[in-house]
């Protein structure tokens, strides 16, 4: 099947009330690895990853698929920073994504059966998912989103406030999902992720993408004084 | 004190006995009732989720409109109807008027506007939930109202109880349009203002505990039914 990607924004710029948030910014996001966003608070990461998923309303620029917009959205998929969870049971929240794109009953309950094993919830299919724990709650998430199989998956820290062991069975969904072909653009503040899982990255600075490239010389010779800075821990605003 | 107790009294008599006029004048206020009740909710909660999702131009012209319809006076909805529906009136000739039809499209209209105020409030704080997870899975405006009032179904059963419980004691509208006719169109309520009329308090207060035993009964069917409160937090 041919894929969505790459994703190309050209000048693309974002103002609320007067003030920038984001842009002017250009970048070319290819069809595989992981891309990760890193920047300081407000410095942007999460505005560029809505632009990029087509749910912030751009003041300026562009962003395009290799495929039409309406399909483009079809083939991608957004993991919030807090996971919203349907009010319904865990195993409905599986279904829900699948319902909607009209699967076989039959698949989509295989396909049920087969995620709740992956994430670990199959005694839990039937309790009301807003009771499960934050952690929980984000696997699941991740899960709903990937039971669609997206070309592209954006995560917008996924695993904040998450413990060593939820982050571990996190990250582990995502390197499956990598090796399955999933394109992968997530925002985190939490360095060791980024150099356990990123194959390229950007460094956000005040709404402007301020360097960006592969990630061992992303990590290893960062070219500015600020992400020097960024990585040593600085308050860089 | 005494006539309400032999209010009480009376009321269990009638109950205990199955009266036959209690009988079908019970049966009439449901059927009513639980008709309008049903054809509204089918009008006012999908209006109510689409008012809670949709942006456009009159949209706060018309949450407003709708707040101030939930207090329509039942008596001038009554008399519209009554106009409407009168031999000389547009709707003459369907030959509504004094039937229990005519008393349905008069709760409709009185309720319909309650029900879906109250679920335009309850699904504005789902969809402040939702929004951003339906709006990213690109889910088209029906299957977004469709979510919401199944995921909000808990909070929709109060706004259609609410419907409900201003139907089922509504008196002022079916007496007009209804006329209180014996085996045809008398109803619990017009049959408490016409036994008060007629200085028989015993049997008013009587019919008035079998309406309150009533609608305390439908609500709790209602609410076993759906299973309100069983399922954790909501």
């Amino acid at each position: 099947m041919n894929t969505i990607l790459p994703l190309t924004l050209t000048d693309v710029s974002v103002r609320r009330r007067g003030k920038r948030l984001l842009g002017p910014v250009d970048v070319i996001m290819g069809s595989s690895g992981l891309t990760m966003i890193l920047g300081p608070n407000g410095s942007g990461k999460t505005t560029l990853l809505r632009v990029m998923h087509g749910v912030e309303r751009l003041s300026g620029g562009k962003v395009e698929w290799s495929v039409g917009q309406d399909e483009a959205r079809h083939r991608q998929a957004y993991v919030f920073q807090t996971p919203i969870m349907l009010r319904r049971t865990v195993a409905d929240n599986l279904r829900y994504p699948l319902n909607l794109i009209g699967i076989a009953r039959k698949e989509i309950e295989a396909e049920i059966v087969e995620w709740l094993a992956r994430i670990g919830l199959t005694p839990r299919a039937g309790l009301q998912a807003t009771r499960l724990s934050g952690g929980e709650k984000q696997k699941l998430a991740i899960a709903r989103a990937l039971i669609r199989k997206p070309d592209v998956l954006f995560l917008d820290e996924p695993c904040a406030n998450l413990d060593g062991a939820a982050t571990r069975d996190i990250e582990a969904l995502l390197q499956t999902a990598l090796s399955n072909g999933t394109r992968i653009i997530m925002t985190t503040h939490d360095l060791g992720q980024a150099r356990r899982l990123a194959d390229d990255a950007i460094f956000m600075l005040r709404g402007l993408l301020h360097e960006a490239g592969p990630a061992d010389a992303f990590f290893n010779a960062p070219q500015t004084a600020e992400l020097r800075a960024f990585f040593r821990g600085d308050i860089i605003t | 004190m005494s006539d309400i107790y032999e209010g009480l009294v009376s009321a269990f008599w009638l109950v205990v006995t199955l009266d036959p006029d209690l009988v079908q004048i019970s049966l009439r206020s449901l059927q009513v009732s639980l008709t309008a009740l049903f054809i509204a909710s089918a009008i006012a909660l999908p209006f109510g989720t689409f008012l809670a999702i949709r942006r456009f131009r009159y949209r706060r012209l018309a949450i407003s409109l709708l707040n101030a319809l939930m207090g329509l006076p039942p008596v001038v909805v009554g008399l519209i109807v009554y106009i409407l529906l009168s031999r000389s009136g547009p709707f003459g000739v369907l030959g509504l008027l004094f039937t229990p039809t005519a008393m349905i499209i008069a709760q409709v209209i009185i309720i319909t506007p309650l029900i879906a105020s109250i679920t335009h409030q309850a699904m504005r704080e789902l969809w402040a939930e939702y929004h951003d997870l339906l709006i990213s899975m690109n889910t088209s405006s029906g299957q977004r109202i469709r979510t919401l009032i199944w995921d909000g179904r808990r909070n929709l059963l109060t706004a259609s109880l609410a419907g409900f419980g201003r139907a089922i004691g509504e008196v002022g509208a079916i007496m007009i349009v209804g006329g209180n006719i014996d085996n045809a169109t008398r109803v619990l309520t017009t049959a408490i203002a016409l036994e008060t009329g007629k200085g028989d308090f015993a049997l008013a207060l009587a019919l008035g505990f079998v309406l309150i035993a009533l609608a305390i009964g439908i609500n709790i069917c209602i609410h076993w039914l759906s299973r309100t409160e069983r399922e954790g937090r909501w």
